[in-house]
């Protein structure tokens, strides 16, 4: 394809822009200074901020174990104040040894004598243990277990919880991002940059005649899998891994957006604003490019705004906003089992305790797959999901999009794609069954399974490794649609219903066929469309997100997405027009 | 006793069909697949696609190399040279032999050249076969690879082939000169009013298009490769490709001088049986001798070679089948303009014949419909960038429904996808006012069944 010289100054802002966003964990250092932190860190943990401001400024990769180790000796000096320190602890360990059997206050009184403040700590903590007989060793196991219990409850009351400890670091390390980091003109610059490189490499297009435009795809090495495939490759699955697993190099990024999140939510900005925002910015900019690649093609426009709209709308917009209103944020269109922590106890519990529209909430999620899933996709296949609704499948449509005719049409392709996706769906109902009986009957295991095991499994091997790095990572390798195809549970769900309960189909237009591979080659999800074209047979494929991109691309008009009756829907033995006599079923 | 050996000389649609029709009614044949083009079946029509980058070349082969074990079809790949027919033998140019039970001739088209002075030059070409394809990247070569840079070619004859060419060759940003012999694009299939269409089209493409001209002879350089081309009426056009697409003829050259009857292809019956026992012939390369009525002797499409392939194929399991091509269809594609046939349009119009034409509106979308002036019958259509439905059309011809029913109810033919703006009331509304023919629509029950 025949670029003009300035699509190459919007690859190279594009470039530019990227690099600066990378380089941002590199040399961008936090500086831990009161004034930074006084807001950030809260009334909570004043006490937290002149430990840290003891810090010197560090790239926050360095910052994450500088702050846990902070962190720690905080808590500890906590333990000291309310809890039983070390010291105390010895004495009563001190005690126990040499007056077994006999723990009574008149005997505390002999240890600690005047100390009033420690010994009432000692009291109220160990009270209990008193009028009881006790051999030394028993009693010392005891006292130690029971120091160690009430030093962690006073360290999560008190100090930095476990629980609260990394979104702390994170709340302080974006923080101490450096002001013009936070001012958002930075992001607006970097940002900015990448997208309106992006559009200038795009918009040209428009003055191309509307067609198909896939001229020169499989001599461009950025789509068929050569050099430039593979850089794009490394760093999208670098991207997800550093996302998921080492959120602190995202420090300064994530301060990119403070002002953004502050005006939308209220809150401090976070990895998932960040990722959400980048999400939203890369599907619409490409989104434009679908606008302008489909001119001419009403049905490929239409489905592209939507995807937009639910995307930046209710997959991005709306939560933030339910957060600014004190509501549980939550994705409106996002069904379970995709939305595989919705039976959490955490997002149950979040749900029922925001009364009414909490209630709402939960009920909508519920009747979402249990209804409208079904019933949707019985009218309209699962394209009204898939292909106009879905955040995942927004992605693949946008920003896959150049990739889409990486995915594998091979048969043994198609077999593996059923055991894979099915075995996900399967996962995903044993994690949510065990979950559920979890917080129902507050046993852990079923049937030999841990259910905290198997859900924080599916959090690392489905949530991250199969729909994050490998599902996005993966476009230039193996097409838009990997997660979609042999990974996505709802998808399974949503392709069997498909399959076998469904007005919707792909017709093909009588004996027009030529056989030509257009509609196989350019399906994302790998179907091979011709292999049923030619022979004059509707698609009725369970994983055919119904993009509409094989009729696009069809040079005779032979392929129809189309909504209708059930009767003749499934053709088995179809039959070609154009001549007399019988047809065998091949 | 052995299995019955058929052996099918050509890999096209039309020998794989039969290869395919044989094993699905057979399962004991022994069949085997001869090329010397190419290893697999591939769609032949889709190689322009290969070389402008939308696939690649195993991407236009429709079933995978499994596929043929599976179906124990066994591929050879060799050029026969010459048969035996009374020993029933196959003699191959690598020296080697074939004995056969059942031979189809499946051998296809070659391009047709007419002895032009320079025809042999380097750089002068037609498209049709792989070879072809390759010798196009050849005589094409990206700037910078060798000394020899192609910027501009000729291209001699305004079929669909040649369109092809013209789109191939702008995507490598060589400029192309078409050079038709008629006063009209395609003139001697499609009507004036359409021919202006897609001439306008290919223009709006950036292809030179001289209507009235012809191509007198192709002039080379010291290297014996092409340097420019001179018309008929003395103009000299510079180009270092000259595509010769005037047309393709059946490819049965090396089939002459025996007993096979051969007129301009291999003459069939209608059960596609040559005058030789056990000889079959099938596709472009087969001329029926009696062909049925609205159908050619001759029909080098695709379509065509697909249904004499399954006719054959039931044939040769021993269902003697005879090959009754229904009403006429075709479908072609220029540049972005989709173009689909059904029945009879001829370019003129005749007194047993009446046209009418409607475009819509600021379009590039537009219909041509044919009807019997006096019995209003319903006689074909031609659509361009409006996608129709076969088999509405083609119960409408073999019923002989009136053209008031056929237009009156054409929304139901509509194939255009979903969200494209409705064209079927503008279409109705003009046919009624221009030919006065009163419609016959659905009525409200009708329309609500349809639901």
């Amino acid at each position: 394809m025949k670029r003009i010289s300035y699509q190459y100054l919007g690859m190279t802002m594009f470039t530019i822009a990227t690099l600066a966003f990378v380089s941002l964990s590199f040399w961008v250092k936090s500086e831990f200074t009161r004034s930074n932190l006084q807001n950030a860190i809260g009334a909570n943990h004043g006490g937290l901020i002149p430990y840290i401001t003891a810090l010197p400024a560090m790239v926050p990769a360095n910052a994450v174990p500088a702050l846990s180790k902070t962190v720690e000796a905080y808590n500890k000096a906590i333990i000291d104040e309310k809890g039983i320190s070390e010291s105390l602890a010895n004495d009563l360990i001190n005690f126990a040894r040499t007056n077994p059997g006999q723990y009574s206050e008149a005997l505390l009184n002999k240890v600690l004598g005047a100390d009033t403040r420690r010994k009432a700590i000692a009291l109220d903590y160990t009270g209990w243990m008193m009028g009881n007989h006790w051999n030394s060793e028993e009693f010392e196991a005891t006292l130690k277990s029971k120091i160690a219990d009430v030093n962690s409850t006073i360290a999560e009351e008190f100090g930095v919880g476990k629980g609260s400890r990394d979104e702390l670091i994170s709340t302080v390390l974006t923080a101490s991002a450096p002001g013009w980091i936070k001012s958002g003109w930075m992001a607006l610059l970097i940002f900015g940059l990448a997208a309106l490189g992006g559009l200038i490499y795009i918009i040209p297009d428009i003055s191309r005649k509307p067609g198909i435009h896939h001229n020169g795809i499989y001599h461009n090495k950025m789509q068929t899998r050569q050099w430039p495939a593979w850089i794009v490759f490394a760093f999208l699955v670098g991207w997800y891994i550093v996302l998921y697993q080492f959120p602190a190099f995202l420090t300064n990024q994530v301060a990119l957006l403070e002002p953004l999140s502050r005006g939308m939510s209220g809150g401090a900005s976070g990895r998932w604003f960040l990722y959400g925002f980048m999400y939203c910015l890369a599907m619409l900019v490409l989104g434009i490019r679908m606008m302008i690649k489909y001119r001419g093609n009403a049905y490929q426009q239409v489905r592209t705004v939507s995807v937009l709209f639910f995307q930046i709308v209710f997959a991005f917009t709306l939560p933030q906003i339910m957060t600014r209103l004190q509501m549980p944020a939550y994705d409106l269109k996002n069904a379970w089992p995709l939305d595989y922590s919705f039976f959490f106890d955490y997002r149950i519990t979040q749900m029922l305790e925001a009364g009414t529209l909490g209630l709402f909430l939960l009920v909508w999620g519920i009747i979402l797959f249990a209804v409208g899933v079904p019933l949707l996709t019985y009218f309209y296949g699962k394209r009204w999901y898939c292909s106009w609704v879905c955040g995942c499948g927004g992605l693949a449509e946008t920003v896959g999009d150049p990739y889409r005719h990486l995915s594998d049409k091979r048969l043994d392709a198609w077999k593996i794609e059923r055991w894979l996706v099915h075995g996900v769906l399967g996962f995903a109902v044993i994690m949510t069954v065990l979950v559920l009986y979890t917080s129902i009957t507050g046993e852990a295991e079923l049937f030999g399974l841990n259910s905290y095991g198997v859900r924080s499994s599916y959090g690392f091997f489905i949530g991250f490794a199969f729909a994050g790095a490998v599902g996005t990572g993966f476009y230039p390798m193996m097409g838009s649609r990997v997660w979609c195809r042999f990974g996505c549970p709802l998808a399974a769900y949503l392709g069997f219903v498909q399959r076998f309960k469904s007005r919707f189909r792909i017709t093909t237009n009588g004996g027009q066929c030529i056989s030509c591979g257009n509609c196989s080659t350019y399906c994302e999800m790998g179907i091979d469309v011709r292999w049923y074209a030619q022979r004059g047979q509707n698609i009725v494929r369970s994983s055919c997100v119904g993009c509409g991109v094989c009729s696009a691309v069809c040079p005779r008009g032979v392929l129809k997405l189309e909504n209708g009756s059930e009767s003749g829907r499934i053709n088995d033995n179809p039959i070609l027009i154009g001549r007399e006599g019988i047809t065998l079923n091949l | 006793m052995a299995s019955t050996h058929t052996v099918i000389v050509g890999n096209g649609i039309a020998g794989t069909s039969a290869a395919r029709y044989l094993r699905k009614a057979d399962s004991y044949a022994r069949i085997t697949l001869i090329s010397g083009e190419s290893e697999y079946f591939f769609a032949r029509t889709a190689l322009m696609y290969v070389y402008m980058g939308h696939m690649k070349w195993e991407h236009i082969q429709p079933y995978e190399p499994w596929f043929w074990k599976k179906n124990r079809i066994d591929l050879l790949q060799a050029w026969v040279e010459s048969i035996n027919y009374a020993t029933k033998i196959l003699h191959f140019s690598n020296g080697k032999t074939l004995t056969y039970d059942n031979l189809v001739l499946a051998t296809g088209s070659k391009s047709a050249f007419f002895g032009w002075p320079g025809q042999d030059l380097t750089g002068v070409q037609g498209l049709f076969s792989y070879q072809d394809l390759q010798l196009l990247e050849a005589n094409t070569p990206a700037p910078g690879i060798t000394s020899h840079h192609c910027r501009k070619a000729v291209i001699t004859g305004g079929g669909l082939i040649g369109v092809e060419l013209a789109e191939m060759l702008l995507t490598r940003g060589v400029e192309v000169t078409m050079l038709v012999r008629e006063g009209h694009f395609w003139g001697n299939i499609i009507t004036a009013n359409e021919s202006e269409m897609i001439a306008e089209h290919l223009r709006s493409h950036g292809v030179k298009l001289m209507l009235n001209t012809e191509l007198k002879e192709i002039n080379g350089d010291e290297k014996d490769r092409v340097k420019s081309i001179t018309c008929k009426n003395g103009e000299v056009i510079e180009c270092q490709l000259v595509g010769i697409t005037t047309g393709v003829k059946p490819n049965v050259e090396f089939l002459q001088n025996t007993d096979l009857e051969l007129n301009r292809g291999i003459l069939v019956n209608e059960h596609l049986e040559t005058n030789i026992p056990n000889v079959y012939a099938a596709g472009d390369c087969a001329e029926i001798r009696d062909p049925r009525t609205g159908r050619r002797a001759v029909e080098p499409v695709w379509y065509t070679g697909r249904m004499m392939g399954e006719v054959l194929g039931l044939t040769l399991s021993g269902k003697r089948t005879a090959y009754l091509p229904g009403p006429w269809f075709n479908s072609a594609k220029f540049f972005d303009i989709e173009y689909q046939t059904y029945g009879e349009v001829r370019p003129i119009s005749a007194p047993d014949h009446a046209h009418f034409f409607w475009r819509k509106p600021g379009t590039e979308k537009f219909i041509t419909m044919t009807y019997h002036p006096e019995t209003l019958v319903f006689q074909g259509i031609n659509t361009y960038g409006i996608r129709l439905r076969h088999g509405y059309f083609d119960e409408a011809l073999r019923k002989g429904l009136s053209a008031a029913e056929v237009a009156g109810r054409i929304e139901a033919a509509n194939f255009d996808p979903e969200f494209y703006q409705q064209w079927p009331k503008s279409f109705k509304a003009a046919f009624a006012e221009s030919t006065g023919i009163a419609l016959k629509e659905f009525n409200t029950l009708q329309k609500l069944f349809k639901k």
